[in-house]
């Protein structure tokens, strides 16, 4: 079985793997870093979004071995310790989760979002980026505040630490 | 307390888990030495099992075991079960055909399932799966309910495909109405099949204790009690107090996880079988074929008024499809949860329903979120929509002429409406929707081309579904009651255990600002304990918006006798007679002086017992209480969807949703909105996007996110939610239950703008793209001639 490296959350960890092993499976059960999340099988729902090199990938459709040598960060790694990262902050403060599994992927996808298109998200540019979530639950009205408000939020923050 | 007791819209105590990453779902829970278990399903609708052949799977490697129907007959593993007796009209009960965990000799729906195969990892278990040999005889498939009851047979026990032919109501009275009305409404609609897709896919750990010969199962439910029970007492997996059931964080259920599966129940019986636990996932795919789907009926119903446009009666009839076998509760979802609530807010002096009950081979169909009275909500929002438009009223004012005004108030159909304010809800939902300028923004949209229309959806719901003796007498196996236990440690901080299950609704939340409210304790002092089985006794579980009205009523019981012990404790500390101990704001005083003690040091000295005789009182603060209410609760409200056609490409969307919900007392209000606001994108998703669909072999064609749509966030608005209040009377909290009423009130709303915008009425849901462009085409032809 071939062996994998990459950088988690800030820690070099590596295993060696069935060469058809997914991203998500390799953190899930490899790693035991439970926080990304499976909904489905055809790349549909989001709740497995993580960032390879600053990136959202959702990933469920990536195999680890491509990622040999990346930076993956997880749910689990965004906060500052027992800082919460501002985004996550906004999804407690307006409401935007209820079961709490989607949560994880919609986190991840709107710091990439904030990354992408800045500060100032208005309600159909964060509906529209939504595209590739799902949620059962909250009917994405919070899910939209949270985003909106998280965004606003991050232009305080270290250039560094948003970037991720 | 007023910070974060009740009315206070905090932030969720759960949500740092889940923010995080650190929620622990049955998927993240991993048994040293577990076993995967991969199921092989059937490919065809309906067929024969001559001969199954596993030894080639068997011997795959990494396989521990391979089991099939034979071998759950001969370990007499019980069938599952449908806990709600119907009788049909004749008298006789409802026909109610095996379901066995693997099919044995028969499979009757695509998914079904033929066997499992337990490895040592997932992948060999699926690659082994593919090694089994079946061989079927296909026989005709059943998918259509129309033709349902001339089609093969599927179960011995029911011919012409019938579970039960039931009806409610006073037919002759109802036919009197009919007769001498001045004008009838007709409406034929069918309630579209849903999937119901928590975003969790279900799941199971299953588990043998060897030194206890004892069972643990990890799953995915909304109701763990009710789920050892079943596994227990029908299906006689082991005896309860060997069997432990647990359900942690649960992603979402919407009614689909209060069901008892084969796969758990394989899951954890397997177990025992290997000593070794046994885990199951369901990938989405599984989940659309084998989760109990949720509606579909086809219906005919017809609404008399008369010269002054009064309602005078309500005649519906309905097929009811419910699949292959009858899930857990599905007989109880479109007779006692639908026609009951055929009356709405109005008030009709004679309704008769009947329901003809089939079976197909199409996967189960069960409670989905609302169960039923979406179903009604649906017919009698539709046809009252219909009636007002062709008596040329105002729909609105239409409804308002109708409206039950006294209470309570005793329908023709078992309920009797305790409370409410209808007209408050109508009124308040005009203002906020800005009714007067719909005209202005209609002209708008008509200079660009474009058709705008207005629905009303004024909705009632019956939550709780309790009291224990009045569903008994409607044929439920089970008691609707809830459970409470209410552990004060030494320190004064205080645990709740409690039978209610949360996946979504926020109880630790909610729960702990009772509690902080009730004894004046900070709510981090407090924590909820649910989902487990060995921790709580008893528990009635999480669905049909109970968990407020029933289960924190048991919490306030609870904490009722918590006071009194708590009183007779302070009194001996405070050498004062007990009837003169006052408690308010966590504080115990003497009735005129200024002799107190505060919470926790009666909690402490409840423990110690140094102040009083242990034999007259006993040591300890720790009080149960089981709560039966007096009535189901009946929430009510007013929607109103205003939406916009592009008739050039049939493109539907909603511009503004107005809800005004009257659910009695509010703990949380923002965890209320947020329920109303995830209620409304599973209506507007039944309404505009979701339908189950299979092709006449009986694959079902919709069976991922690709093929089915769910609501993303660009198919729905922001909605603007407002309140309107009549305490519930039934129970001590007033609280009348906010879960489903979102997804109850939608889809009629969302059609009766439709059908306003496009000037006729023949649409039937979802309406895609597709049939609004059809149906706009006349619209178009208007529009350009103008
Ligand atoms: S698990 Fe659904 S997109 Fe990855
Ligand atoms: S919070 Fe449950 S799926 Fe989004």
């Amino acid at each position: 079985m071939p062996t994998v490296t990459m950088n988690v959350n800030g820690r070099q960890r590596s295993a060696d793997i069935d060469p058809r092993t997914l991203l998500v499976q390799f953190l899930r059960e490899n790693l035991r870093l439970t926080g990304t999340h499976v909904g489905c099988d055809t790349s549909q729902c989001g709740a497995c979004v993580v960032h390879i090199d600053g990136e959202a990938v959702k990933a469920c459709t990536t195999l680890a071995l491509s990622c040999e040598g990346s930076n993956v960060l997880t749910i689990e790694g965004l906060a500052n310790g027992n800082e919460l990262h501002p985004m996550q902050e906004a999804f407690r403060e307006h409401h935007g989760l209820q079961c709490g599994f989607c949560t994880p992927g919609m986190i991840m996808t709107a710091v990439d979002l904030v990354r992408r298109k800045g500060n100032n998200l208005d309600e159909k540019t964060i509906r529209e980026e939504l595209e590739g979530n799902l949620c059962r639950c909250t009917g994405y009205h919070n899910i939209v505040k949270a985003i909106a408000a998280g965004a606003r939020n991050m232009s305080s923050m270290p250039q560094s630490k948003a970037a991720e | 307390m007023g910070a974060t007791g009740i009315g206070a819209a905090i932030p969720r105590k759960e949500d740092h888990r889940f923010i995080t990453g650190k929620g622990r779902y049955v998927d993240d829970i991993n048994r040293p030495g577990q076993a995967y278990a991969y199921f092989l399903r059937s490919p065809h609708a309906h067929a024969k099992i001559n001969r199954i052949d596993t030894s080639a799977a068997q011997n795959a490697p990494g396989v521990v075991e391979v089991y099939t129907g034979d071998d759950i007959a001969a370990d007499k593993v019980g069938g599952l079960i449908c806990g709600w007796l119907i009788h049909s009209k004749d008298g006789s009960p409802m026909n109610a055909g095996p379901h066995p965990a693997l099919a044995q000799g028969k499979v009757r729906y695509v998914g079904d399932h033929v066997a499992v195969v337990i490895a040592d990892t997932l992948a060999q278990a699926r690659d082994a799966a593919e090694k089994i040999e079946v061989d079927y005889e296909v026989l005709p498939a059943v998918i259509d309910l129309a033709n349902a009851q001339s089609g093969a047979q599927i179960h011995d026990v029911a011919p012409n495909n019938v579970v039960y032919d039931w009806h409610l109501g006073d037919k002759a009275a109802t036919d009197k109405a009919f007769a001498s009305a001045k004008h009838v409404t007709k409406l034929q609609l069918v309630n579209n099949r849903l999937v119901p897709n928590p975003m969790e896919p279900r799941a199971a750990v299953g588990e043998y204790e060897e030194g206890t010969d004892s069972l643990v199962l990890y799953t995915t439910s909304q109701n763990p009690h009710v789920a050892r029970l079943v596994l227990s007492a029908f299906i006689g997996l082991a005896p309860e107090h060997k069997f432990r059931v647990i359900a942690p964080d649960v992603g979402g259920g919407f009614g689909s996880k209060i069901f008892i599966y084969a796969e758990e129940t394989i899951c954890v019986w397997a177990a025992r079988k290997i000593r070794r636990p046994v885990k199951w996932n369901c990938d989405r795919t599984e989940a659309f074929l084998c989760d109990a789907h949720g509606r579909d009926h086809v219906t005919h119903a017809e609404l008399a008024t008369d010269a002054e446009g009064k309602i005078t009666g309500l005649r519906v009839s309905t097929k009811a499809n419910l699949g292959a076998y009858l899930s857990t509760f599905a007989s109880s979802v479109p007779t006692y949860l639908y026609v009951p609530l055929l009356s709405g807010q109005y008030n009709i002096p004679a309704i008769y329903g009947e329901v003809m009950a089939l079976y197909t081979n199409t996967a189960p169909v069960d409670a989905y979120r609302g169960a039923g009275r979406p179903e009604a909500t649906f017919v009698i929002e539709r046809i009252v929509e219909m009636a007002a438009r062709e008596l040329n009223m105002d729909p609105a004012e239409f409804r308002r002429k109708n409206f039950v005004t006294q209470f309570p108030h005793q329908t023709p159909v078992i309920m009797c409406y305790d409370t409410g304010d209808y007209d408050a809800s109508l009124k308040k939902a005009q203002e906020i929707h800005d009714i007067a300028g719909f005209a202005s923004r209609k002209a708008k949209s008509e200079s660009q081309g474009k058709l705008r229309g207005l629905g009303y959806s004024a909705y009632i719901e019956a939550c709780g579904i309790a009291p224990s003796a009045a569903v008994g007498s409607l044929g439920a196996g089970v008691g609707l009651w809830e459970s409470a236990e209410v552990r004060v440690n030494p320190i004064g901080t205080v645990e709740i255990l409690t039978g209610s299950h949360s996946h979504g609704q926020g109880h630790e939340t909610t729960f702990a600002q009772l509690v902080s409210d009730r004894l004046g304790i900070p709510i981090d002092n407090v924590s909820i304990v649910h989902g487990d089985t060995d921790k709580v006794q008893m528990g009635m579980g999480t669905y049909g918006s109970r968990s407020g009205a029933v289960g924190m009523s048991a919490i306030f019981k609870a904490l009722d006798k918590i006071e009194v012990k708590a009183k007779k404790v302070a009194a001996h500390v405070l050498e004062a007679s007990e009837g003169d101990i006052e408690f308010k704001d966590g504080k115990f005083a003497v009735k005129g002086t200024d002799k107190n003690a505060d919470w926790g040091t009666i909690a402490l000295q409840a423990y110690i017992a140094h102040k009083f005789n242990g034999q007259e009182l006993e040591p300890g603060l720790k009080e149960s209480a089981f709560w039966d209410p007096t009535n189901f609760t009946f929430p009510a409200g007013v929607h109103i969807c205003e939406l916009e056609v592009d008739p050039a490409t049939g493109s539907t969307t909603i511009e503004k949703w107005t809800a005004v919900d009257d659910f009695g007392n509010l703990i949380n209000p923002m965890i209320v909105e947020g329920q109303v606001h995830g209620g409304i994108a599973q209506g507007v998703g039944q309404a505009l996007l979701e339908g189950a669909i299979y092709n006449e072999d009986g694959q079902l064609i919709t069976a991922s996110f690709m093929d089915y749509c769910m609501p993303r966030a660009h198919d729905v608005p922001s909605y603007q939610v407002g309140m309107t209040t009549t305490p519930c009377p039934s129970n001590p909290l007033g609280i009348k239950g906010c879960g489903e009423a979102g997804a109850i009130a939608s889809p009629p709303a969302v059609i009766n703008a439709l059908t306003n915008a496009l000037g006729h009425e023949n649409l039937q849901m979802p309406a895609t793209p597709e049939r609004v462009w059809k149906a706009a085409q006349g619209a178009r032809l208007r529009m350009a001639a103008e």
